[in-house]
């Protein structure tokens, strides 16, 4: 565990993602500017899990919306595998607070829904549909309607559906957010085991240090408007994590570390 | 579950019944008792014999009650269809929507029935005037709530649609139009009755045959029973119309919590 204060170094590699010094400046209604990221860099290497963290309206999601190429940075740089340029969309799967499902179309039809967007072939996505339902552990309620699910199943689809056109990268803005702690606990082992298993690298904001550490390689701690990175944590934990992690003292030790960093802005 | 449902449905269904018992036998007091001189209000057995007269009546079918059916769909259907296309256009850009919804909220104020006058001095007395006046009448509960509609919905699915860089079309085609379907179909739920008010105003105006004329004739005639047996053949028609609107509406937007409470209604 240390805390590394050198925040240009990046992994070894070329990353998948590079945020380099990006700043957004936003124009309110009087016309006044401002800055909602001061200046951001930050890498993501392949089949990492980097968490965003930080005090609310610090622009976390801002910095998600940047990554997925839906905002463009006032000034900086992003760069997919080293080339400058937007992400693609079939690049990157997005998870919102909510589930966002489609109430009209089933369960599956809801998966297939970006797929069926970008425009694969059926044989590649019907399948691999199934699959994700199945990994998901939502197997059975492919042919439900939204409505018919509670919560924590309605965002296990939201997850198989960022999946389905199998990007490398997925971007999380508080997936668990609006889950009760039960199910978000369950659901954190779930996510651990889904994106090892599908080798996903992932860009997770949350509120929770406790989730942030559970599941992520590094958490990037951010600091109040204008934001930038404040503090970037390595989490030296063993890759395989179960729910017996939850209650570890090397967790709770990591929890501890980053909520002073954070100065007690936000809830372990 | 099942049943449950099947007896709370028999119970209203006898709820209705009795009123409706009680209303009559209200009525034919009121009458027997002649608290109302029957040349104002017919009992209920002339009101009973004046339906069954028009029910059995020929003429009164095909002169009357489908020559108003005819201008309420056709009316309807006008409305409708222009609805549905200027509702979209409206809101393809902000510019366009800023310039022409002030027109739509100022001719949506507008009693639309004072313009039927105007449409007949335009358009002369024949079916294209009543057609108009009808669509005129209907048009404006489509419009407004088909522009509700594809507003509505969660903002994060047009940010997911983005995120796929999904085109306009696919985004009207797979988020937006479904979105407005249960505001589409409440606003063509209160257009097609809205209709039915457009084709007998403008019958009133001038018109030799249906229902609307047929009020005036009888009301000239202080055939009261015959007034009353018009407002039933009226309200059957009206109820049909809701009804396949309605059925229509829940075929297509099962979905949807409650379709009834979506409406930009006015």
């Amino acid at each position: 565990m240390q805390v590394d204060r050198h925040l240009s170094v990046s992994p070894p590699g070329v990353p998948l993602l590079s945020i380099d010094r990006v700043t957004k400046t936003y124009e309110t209604r009087r016309g006044e500017q401002v800055l909602a990221i001061g200046e951001v860099t930050l890498d993501l290497a392949d089949q990492e899990f980097v968490s965003l963290i930080g005090p609310s309206g610090c622009g976390k999601s801002t910095l998600l919306h940047i990554a997925a190429g839906l905002l463009k940075p006032t000034r900086g740089d992003v760069r997919v595998r080293g080339e400058s340029r937007p992400i693609h969309a079939k690049e990157f799967g997005m998870v919102f607070q909510d589930a966002v499902l489609f109430p009209w179309r089933t369960i599956r039809e809801n998966v297939e829904m970006p797929a069926e967007v970008l425009g694969l072939p059926k044989d590649v996505y019907k399948p691999r549909a199934q699959e994700l339902l199945e990994l998901v552990g939502l197997a059975a309620c492919g042919a439900m309607y939204p409505r018919e699910l509670s919560g924590g199943m309605q965002q296990r689809a939201s997850i198989a559906r960022s999946m389905i056109h199998d990007p490398e990268l997925l971007l999380m803005d508080e997936p668990f957010g609006a889950v009760d702690a039960i199910t978000r606990e369950n659901l954190n082992i779930e996510l651990q085991r889904i994106r090892t298993l599908a080798r996903k690298s992932v860009l997770f904001v949350t509120h929770s240090i406790a989730e942030a550490v559970f599941l992520s390689n590094r958490v990037v701690i951010m600091s109040a408007k204008p934001s930038r990175v404040s503090a970037v944590v390595n989490i030296d934990l063993p890759a395989d994590r179960g729910s017996e992690l939850m209650e570890s003292v090397e967790l709770n030790d990591l929890v501890r570390r980053i909520h002073r960093e954070l100065g007690g802005h936000a809830h372990p | 579950m099942q049943r449950e449902n099947v007896l709370e449905h028999a119970f209203t269904g006898a709820l209705v019944a009795g009123f409706s018992i009680f209303l009559v036998i209200a009525w034919q007091l009121v009458t027997s008792w002649h608290l109302l001189p029957t040349y104002l209000l017919p009992t209920p057995a002339e009101t009973m014999q004046a339906i069954w007269k028009d029910l059995t009546s020929v003429s009164f079918w095909t002169q009357q009650f489908l020559q108003t059916l005819l201008v309420v769909i056709v009316g309807f259907v006008i409305a409708a269809a222009a609805g549905l296309i200027v509702g979209p256009l409206i809101i393809s850009h902000p510019l366009v929507e800023r310039t022409l919804y002030p027109f739509v909220v100022a001719f949506q104020t507008m009693p639309k029935i004072a313009m039927a006058p105007l449409l007949l001095v335009w358009l002369g007395y024949g079916h294209t005037s009543k057609f108009l006046i009808t669509a005129l009448v209907a048009f404006f509960p489509v419009v407004v709530n088909a522009i509700a509609g594809l507003k509505a919905g969660d903002e994060r699915q047009l940010i997911l649609m983005r995120s796929l860089r999904a085109s306009w079309w696919t985004r009207m085609t797979k988020v937006r139009i479904p979105n407005a379907l249960p505001y589409i179909f409440a606003g063509l739920d209160i257009a097609v009755v809205f209709a039915v008010i457009g084709a007998i105003v403008a019958e009133f105006l001038g018109s030799a045959n249906g229902l609307g004329s047929l009020v005036i004739v009888r009301q000239t005639n202080v055939d009261i029973a015959g007034l009353f047996s018009v407002l039933f053949f009226l309200a059957v028609m009206g109820s049909a119309l809701h009804f396949i609107i309605a059925s229509l509406g829940r075929k297509f937007t099962f979905w949807s919590q409650s379709t009834d409470a979506k409406s930009a209604r006015r």
